[in-house]
Formats: C-alpha cells, sequence, structure tokens
C-alpha cells in the first residue's frame, strides 16, 4: 500500500468522530432518498399492478336509470375496451350493538359470476350464491372494523326496506382503496361501508329491472379519454346521468395519487437538506484537516509530490467519507423503505406489494452525496493547491487580523477580551462563519420542517372542526329534497339547529382549462357550515354569482369581475357563463360556493336540499340515532365530531395526519 | 574544472509587504562545486533562508538567475520545478517536519515510492544510526532521532543537493554533533553537495567554504583548507 494511503487510514481512525458523524448525515440524505422514492416507487407499481389485476376502470358514470341495452351502444363508442353495468346505491346500515347510524355503497355483482371491471380480491369467503338474497360481501376494512367474519350479520335500509343480510366474503377493490362516507371529511370505516350484493336482489330492490345506475369503462390504450367522457354524458343524459369522469375524479384514485404525492414530496424536501449540511460539514472538516496538517502539506510539496496528488490523497479522505455514508444510508434507506412500503400498503389495504428495484435511485442518491460533498470539499482543496511549499516549511505565520471599526473606536472598552477575540474571529473567517450559520440554520430546519407537518396538520384540524365545518352531523339523501325537509329533520329528538345544504356537480370552464368540481349552496350566514378563509374569517357569501377557492382561480386564471363557463351537471343540464365575485383563500382544495337561494334560481328550481346539517344535543344522540335510521330517504349520516375522534385516537395504524390530509382534496 | 551545481548571477529577490520592500536577497553571485559543504552564517533576516529556498525550487527569485548544473531554474514551470524537487533536492528543516502519522520507515519511503534510483529506507535509517527505531512514530523519538530521520528522508532519494535550514537549531549540543556527522557521512559516502544554514559558528569548522551573509549579500567568504570532523565541535 501506498504510504500516503496509510496516513489516509490513521488519520481516518484519528478522527473517527467526525468522519462518523459526516458520514451520518451523507447517509440521511442517501437513506432518505432511497426511502421516499423506493417506497414511492413501490407503492406507484403496486397500485398499477393492483389495478391491472382487478381491472380498475378509466371512466365512470352514474345514471338514474339507464336500460341495460345501452351498454352495446356504450360499447359502439370509439376508445371503449370494456364495459361493466351495475346498480350502485347508498344505504343506511342497522348493526346490532352499534347505535351510530353507519351507511354504505351498495355495490351490484353481475349474477354471471363474471365481473369485468373493478373485480374483487377475496379476502375470504365466497362470492353470494345465486338465490341467497341476504348473501353479501363487505370490504375488509369495514369488516375489521367491527370484527366481522362470515356469518356475521347486519341490517340495511335499501329504497326504505328493512332488509338482513349475511356475510358470506371480505373482499378489497381497486375501486375503493379508500373510502369515505358522503359528507364525512375523512373515513370512519365501522361507519361506512361497501356492501357488494346480487345485482338480481339489488336491481328487485330499487326496481332497477334491466337496468343499471353506474358505468364503468375501461378505455383502449390511447384512446381519448375526454371524448369517451362526453360521448357517455350524452347517451346517458336522456336517463338521469350524472357527468361521466376519469380516474382523476375517482375519489379513491385521487386521494391515492394525492398520499403518494406526499411521499414524493419528501424525497424531494429531506434529502436536499441534508445534503446541504452534508456539504457544509465535509467543508467545515476539510478545512479544519487541511488548516492543521499546513506543514505536512508544504512538505509533501517540498519532497516532490504534485499538487495533483496531493488533492488526491485528501479527496480520498472525503470519498471515503461519502462511501461510508452512501453505504450506510443505502442499506438504512432501504431496509426503511420495505418496512414504509409494508407499512402503507397495510394502510391502503394493497392485496400483495411489488417492491420496486431502483437501482438508479441508489445511483442518484450516490453522485448527487458525491457532488454535495465534492462542493463541499472545493474550497478546501483549492487552499490545498495555493498552498506554496515555502510557507509551508515555516511555522505558520501569524493571521492577518483586522480591526473592526475605525481605529478612534476601542471596542475593548465595549466587549470583554475574549469577546473580541470571538468576533474578531467570525470576522477573519466569514465565509466559515457564513456557513456554520447556515449549517445550523439547516439542521434546525430539518427539525422544523418535520415538527411544522405536524402543526399545521393541527392546525388544519382546529380549523375544520372548530371554524368551518362545526355541524355534529349532516343527514345526506338519496335524492336531493324539498327544502322543507330542513324543517322536518329540526323536529328530530336531540336536533339543536338545521341548516341546508344544496349540492350541484359541474363542469367549470375559462378558456381550455376544465375542471370537475362541486358547487355547494348555503344560506349567506351560514352558523354550522361555514366558509373560512386562510386569515380565519368567516367569509359571507354574496347575494349572486359564484366565489370560487383562490387556488381553483388560480387555476383557470380568473378573478372577481371574471365570468366562467359552467356546465351544470344536473337537472336541465344546462350551460351557463357565471360571474365570478369572490375568490376565497381557503385550505380545503378547490370549489364552487354560492348563496343558497342563488344557486337555486341558477339551477331553475324550487328550494332543495341534498343534505341538512345539524347541530345535535350531546345527551339525546341515541334517540337522534335511532329516529335518523327510520327515514327513509336518508342515503347516509355524516358524523363530523364522531369521526374526527376516532380517527384521532392514537391506536390507529397511521398518524391522523394522513387521513386530514385528505381534505385538500377536491371535493 | 566540472560544472558548479550551482550558479547564481545578481540573485534578486524582494519582498513587498504593504509599503515596505524587503530586499532579502540582493545582487548574489555565487558558484558552489560539486560534493562541497558549504555553510551560511549571518544575523537573523540576512537573507540565508531565502537563497536555500531558491535553490531547493521552493521560491522564485524576483531577478537575476540561478542554474542548477545547466539547468536554469528561474525558467522552470511549477511542474518541472516540483520535478526537479523530486529528483534533484533533499531538504532537513529545523523542525523536522516528519509527517506525525507515519513511522520512521513510512516517513522516508514517502520519498522513496516517488524517487527515481532510491536506497531503500532501511538503509537509509541505518546511515544515521536508526535501524532499530524504524518502527517508532515520531511522537516515540527523541528530536534528534526525528532529525536523524529527516537526514535519512532527504538522502534516500540519493539527491544531488542536500539543503539544511538550521537542521541542529531545535537541538542540544550533543545531540547536534550527531546530527551533523550524520550530515558529513552522507558527504562522504555518496558525495551530496551539502549546504547547512547555521547560527552555530563553529559548525563553520567543518565546512569546506563558509558564507557570511549580511544585508541579503555575502559579505566575506572563508575557506577552509581541512575540513574539521564533527566529533571535534564542540559548543
Ligand atoms: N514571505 C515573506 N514576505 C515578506 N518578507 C519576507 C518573507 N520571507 C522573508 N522575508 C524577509 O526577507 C528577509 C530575509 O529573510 P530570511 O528568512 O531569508 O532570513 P534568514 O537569514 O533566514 O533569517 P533567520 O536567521 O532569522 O532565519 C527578512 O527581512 C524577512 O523579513
Ligand atoms: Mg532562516
Amino acid at each position: 500500500m501506498k504510504v500516503l494511503d496509510i496516513k489516509l487510514l490513521r488519520d481516518v481512525r484519528r478522527l473517527w468522530a467526525q468522519v462518523l458523524a459526516v458520514a451520518l448525515v451523507v447517509g440521511g440524505g442517501v437513506a432518505t432518498l432511497v426511502l421516499a422514492v423506493g417506497s414511492h416507487r413501490s407503492l406507484e407499481e403496486t397500485r398499477i399492478a393492483y389495478y391491472e389485476r382487478y381491472g380498475f376502470a378509466d371512466v365512470f358514470a352514474q345514471a338514474k336509470r339507464a336500460p341495460k341495452a345501452l351498454t352495446d351502444r356504450i360499447g359502439e363508442i370509439p376508445g371503449v375496451a370494456a364495459i361493466d353495468t351495475r346498480i350502485a346505491k347508498p344505504a343506511l346500515l342497522d348493526i346490532p350493538g352499534f347505535s351510530a347510524p353507519a351507511s354504505a355503497q351498495f355495490v351490484s355483482l353481475a349474477d354471471t359470476g363474471e365481473q369485468h371491471l373493478n373485480r374483487l380480491y377475496m379476502r375470504s369467503g365466497r362470492f353470494p350464491a345465486p338465490g341467497r338474497t341476504e348473501e353479501v360481501v363487505v370490504n375488509e376494512p369495514f369488516a375489521r372494523a367491527h370484527g366481522f367474519v362470515e356469518g356475521a350479520r347486519f341490517s340495511a335500509i335499501l329504497n326504505g326496506r328493512k332488509r338482513e343480510l349475511v356475510i358470506v366474503g371480505i373482499a378489497l377493490s381497486p375501486e375503493f382503496v379508500y373510502t369515505v362516507g358522503p359528507g364525512d371529511l375523512m373515513p370512519d370505516d365501522r361507519r361506512y361501508a361497501i356492501v357488494w350484493m346480487s345485482e338480481k336482489v339489488l336491481s328487485a330492490a330499487y326496481d332497477l329491472d334491466g337496468a343499471f345506475s353506474a358505468v364503468a369503462v375501461k378505455l383502449q390504450p390511447g384512446a381519448s379519454e375526454r371524448d369517451v367522457v362526453r360521448r357517455l354524458d350524452a347517451l346517458l343524459d336522456p336517463y338521469g346521468g350524472q357527468a361521466a369522469h376519469g380516474r382523476k375524479d375517482q375519489t379513491s384514485h385521487a386521494w391515492l395519487d394525492h398520499e403518494l404525492d406526499m411521499l414524493n414530496n419528501m424525497s424531494r424536501t429531506l434529502p436536499p437538506i441534508f445534503l446541504l449540511v452534508a456539504a457544509f460539514l465535509v467543508n467545515l472538516t476539510l478545512t479544519r484537516l487541511v488548516a492543521l496538517e499546513r506543514e505536512q502539506i508544504g512538505l509533501l510539496k517540498a519532497l516532490g509530490y504534485s499538487d495533483g496528488s496531493i488533492v488526491l490523497h485528501y479527496f480520498k479522505f472525503v470519498a471515503f467519507i461519502v462511501v461510508v455514508g452512501i453505504v450506510l444510508g443505502g442499506i438504512v434507506g432501504t431496509w426503511l423503505g420495505l418496512h414504509v412500503t409494508a407499512l402503507f400498503g397495510d394502510f391502503f389495504h394493497f392485496p400483495f406489494l411489488v417492491f420496486a428495484k431502483a437501482p438508479d435511485v441508489y445511483l442518484t442518491a450516490g453522485a448527487l452525496s458525491a457532488a454535495a460533498a465534492a462542493i463541499g470539499a472545493f474550497r478546501a482543496l483549492r487552499e490545498v493547491v495555493k498552498l506554496p511549499p515555502a510557507v509551508a516549511m515555516q511555522a505558520p505565520a501569524p493571521p492577518v487580523y483586522r480591526r473592526l471599526l475605525s481605529a478612534r473606536i476601542q471596542l475593548d472598552r465595549i466587549v470583554s477580551q475574549p469577546t473580541l477575540m470571538m468576533i474578531r474571529n467570525i470576522a477573519r473567517h466569514p465565509v466559515r462563519a457564513f456557513f456554520t450559520a447556515l449549517g445550523m440554520a439547516l439542521a434546525t430546519a430539518i427539525l422544523v420542517v418535520s415538527l411544522f407537518t405536524r402543526d399545521s396538520m393541527e392546525h388544519l384540524t382546529d380549523v375544520t372542526y372548530f371554524l368551518a365545518d362545526r355541524q355534529d352531523a349532516t343527514i345526506g339523501f338519496a335524492e336531493k329534497r324539498i327544502a322543507n325537509v330542513v324543517e322536518q329533520v329540526s323536529r328530530l329528538p336531540g336536533v339543536l339547529a338545521a341548516e341546508p345544504f344544496r349540492e350541484v356537480p359541474v363542469r367549470i370552464r375559462h378558456g381550455n382549462v376544465e375542471r370537475r368540481i362541486v358547487i355547494s349552496g348555503r344560506p349567506a350566514a351560514a352558523h354550522l357550515r361555514r366558509i373560512i378563509d386562510v386569515e380565519l374569517r368567516p367569509v359571507i357569501l354574496p347575494e349572486t354569482g359564484l366565489a370560487i377557492s383562490g387556488m381553483l382561480a388560480h387555476i383557470l386564471g380568473v378573478g372577481p369581475g371574471d365570468s366562467v363557463e359552467v356546465d351544470l351537471l344536473e337537472g336541465a343540464r344546462r350551460s351557463v357563463t357565471v360571474p365570478v365575485v369572490a375568490t376565497v383563500e381557503d385550505y380545503f382544495g378547490i370549489r364552487g360556493m354560492m348563496e343558497i337561494e342563488a344557486l337555486h334560481k341558477l339551477m331553475r328550481e324550487a328550494p332543495v336540499v341534498t343534505s341538512v346539517n345539524l347541530s345535535l344535543d350531546e345527551n339525546r344522540t341515541e334517540d337522534f340515532y335511532t329516529a335518523v335510521k327510520s327515514i327513509p330517504t336518508v342515503g347516509g349520516v355524516a358524523l363530523q365530531r364522531v369521526s374526527w375522534r376516532t380517527s384521532a385516537r392514537p391506536s390507529r395504524c397511521s398518524s391522523p395526519r394522513w387521513r386530514v390530509s385528505t381534505r385538500a382534496l377536491p371535493a | 574544472m566540472s560544472v558548479p551545481v550551482f550558479t547564481a548571477k545578481a540573485l534578486t529577490k524582494i519582498y513587498v509587504s504593504g509599503e515596505v520592500m524587503v530586499h532579502a536577497l540582493n545582487e548574489v553571485d555565487l558558484d558552489i562545486p560539486e560534493k562541497e559543504v558549504v555553510v551560511l552564517l549571518g544575523p537573523s533576516g540576512s537573507g540565508k533562508t531565502t537563497l536555500l529556498n531558491i535553490m531547493g525550487g521552493l521560491d522564485r527569485p524576483t531577478s537575476g538567475r540561478l542554474f542548477f548544473r545547466d539547468l536554469d531554474l528561474t525558467d522552470l514551470e511549477d511542474r518541472e520545478l516540483t520535478k526537479y524537487r523530486r529528483d534533484h533536492v533533499g531538504f532537513v528543516f529545523q523542525f523536522y517536519n516528519l509527517v506525525p502519522s507515519l513511522t520512521a520507515y513510512e516517513n522516508v519511503a514517502l520519498v522513496t515510492e516517488v524517487a527515481k534510483n532510491p536506497m531503500r529506507p532501511a538503509d537509509a535509517l541505518a546511515l544515521v544510526g536508526l535501524e532499530a527505531r524504524m518502527h517508532h512514530f515520531p511522537a516515540q523519538l527523541s528530536g534528534g532521532e526525528q532529525q536523524r530521520v529527516a537526514i535519512a528522508r532527504a538522502i534516500a532519494k540519493r539527491p544531488a543537493v542536500l539543503l539544511c535550514d538550521e537542521p541542529t537549531g531545535a537541538l542540544d549540543s550533543k545531540t547536534g554533533i550527531r546530527v551533523i556527522e550524520a550530515l558529513l557521512g552522507v558527504n562522504r559516502q555518496l558525495g551530496t553537495t551539502t549546504v547547512i544554514i547555521t547560527h552555530n559558528a563553529s559548525i563553520q569548522e567543518v565546512a569546506d567554504r563558509v558564507l557570511f551573509f549580511a544585508d541579503g549579500r555575502i559579505s566575506r567568504i572563508r575557506t577552509n583548507e581541512a575540513r574539521r570532523e564533527a566529533a571535534e565541535l564542540t559548543w
């Protein structure tokens, strides 16, 4: 071995603590990158494989009642590869021993036993047997939340009639990776279920013989989703079709997208901070080492070593640190990545996991760390080159200090001698002082960023539950109801106040940009379900015109005073031009808001509601639960306070922040 | 007569620091023949180290010429100067300047690894009487022993010239004599031209010639007809 390499090894052993510290920071950068990118990729691939194997559809549409004969015509739409028509209906559940009203999405299973799209992954049990009208399959999270196994029984109110059901299978579906009840802000698996049931039974219950209420379409590769959506809308329009939409607007898919995005974001925020700190530490360590070994560097030069070989020697020192960091970070990152992937896989209820191999991530991480270290080393190595051999042979000359201020101001009168030494030292190495400060700032940043995410989520929770959505419960109806239902509901036991809420799905457009959103109508001075802007002030809606989220205004490129085109996707399905009268800077994704009367006028309808927001007497909730289960047209009851309390319980496998974050989704 | 090892012509070095100009060397003319032992004497600041540094290729003159045999050192690029140092010059410094994390053997090997026709490190150490301490680190050696390691390191490449800046400056007289003995031994056995800077006037007795420095000039040259042995020195 070369003598210089022996020196290198001894230097490393002597400075092992510093070497390890820097290597660990480099490792931190590599680990977070490998972890975030690796697990993101694995989960993404898992999702793709899941969608692929279980035939997740590309386009979805609902209708009131479309004849089955329409299926062939849908099949003729260019670009359609496969179709699944079915019946999908919301209904209230009555679960023994569980007083709170739960609701479910009922989805039909073709009696031929053949599912084309959105196929179920059976965790256990079997499909309902032909002719056994009470047999159902439920989604696993719901079954787990209640401890249900095959044979468990519960009831549902289907189209106003109570039916006894028995679970024969527990399943997962690519369509319902994430499930949230209507009106709920976050998932509550105990109170929201997906129930699959024989098509014959469900169509009989809803008088939909020979008809369907939902359709899922798989596109051919390269087909235009937009075209298919338009044509599907046109076909379904006469049958009470609601806007067809792609995966982007499919709740479960959009949520998954969002969660995976957050994981991806982590790979963009944490590693750069680690790498910056690493660069800084490399700089600090190497600068010190070079300063301490001045005479040795001069000696090597005097002995006839070239600048290049001396630089290489110190570069190897840095390389050693970086390699240790990369190896450590790679191992830890891989291990954590597998762990996190498994954790998320469990959380998302993926039936299987695909661990993506990602050799390029290691390469990228390695290259980035090497680059960071090289940047950090650059100044010190330049110092090595600049050092003249003759100077290096003398004992280091006294460094040149400067007077800090003009000679007349005597600093030592103001500060003590040690302080003066300190200040002079800082003034002598301004760059080092700057980097030291920067390094500490970045270290603090890592902490702040991680704490901040939690705090901001807590803040969001506060804003949501204590300022904006202050209702205790929301009753949602399967169909829109005449507004006098508000009075009926307000007479239910335990109800203190009731407020109407009307939601209309729309397409909003300005120029080429189009989004599918929901316009919500509420009283101008809503007391329960309020609009809160980022300054935490309640927003009073103007009497006419549309208010939209600041984010949506930004996407569409409009501001107050501009007009937008709105396709109303309900009722007469008109397209109208509506003035934007206000933008609301809020935390809640993209949405449209109107005063409820103004919305009725826009819809040319008598006052109707799609849901009623309630404030409840805490002591009478049981009475309220019982009463609400007997109202036939109720499609679901959202209990905001209940779902918040349960999901905030620490015993859940995920921290609340993952759930809260979903509220940033478009409504 | 053969070509001298060093030929200096009007060699001048001016340091400018702030508004002050220091003539560290002022038009020095000098010849040093092969195999000679030269001692430089003179008050502090008179330019001895400056001359040695320029001869050793560690620094450049402001004006004038310096030849190493036929090679004009004043014209050389940094690279060529580095090569000149590597191939021809051995340095011995006042403060030994050993690499503390390397053993005596390895400190010598530092030179033999890059030299053209080196001795074996063990042989170089034997020449200075340190074969038994080969695997000791500098911290385990006395000052005199460290300086002898430095001499072993300087001679291991069989250099044409040995440049020593106050090699005994940090040593007591007994140890200093051993170090001078080592230098003279090398000169005798290998015929290495040797230049020794010292503040110790008694060392001049071992030289072929003594150059007295004052204010950047050679003020006087003394030639010893017969060199004394180191053992005969006292101080
Ligand atoms: N790098 C430098 N910058 C400015 N002046 C210098 C520098 N190096 C040496 N000098 C000046 O040049 C002059 C000669 O210095 P040199 O080191 O050659 O003296 P010296 O004879 O070796 O003295 P000493 O016996 O104290 O070692 C001195 O006045 C010194 O201050
Ligand atoms: Mg000197």
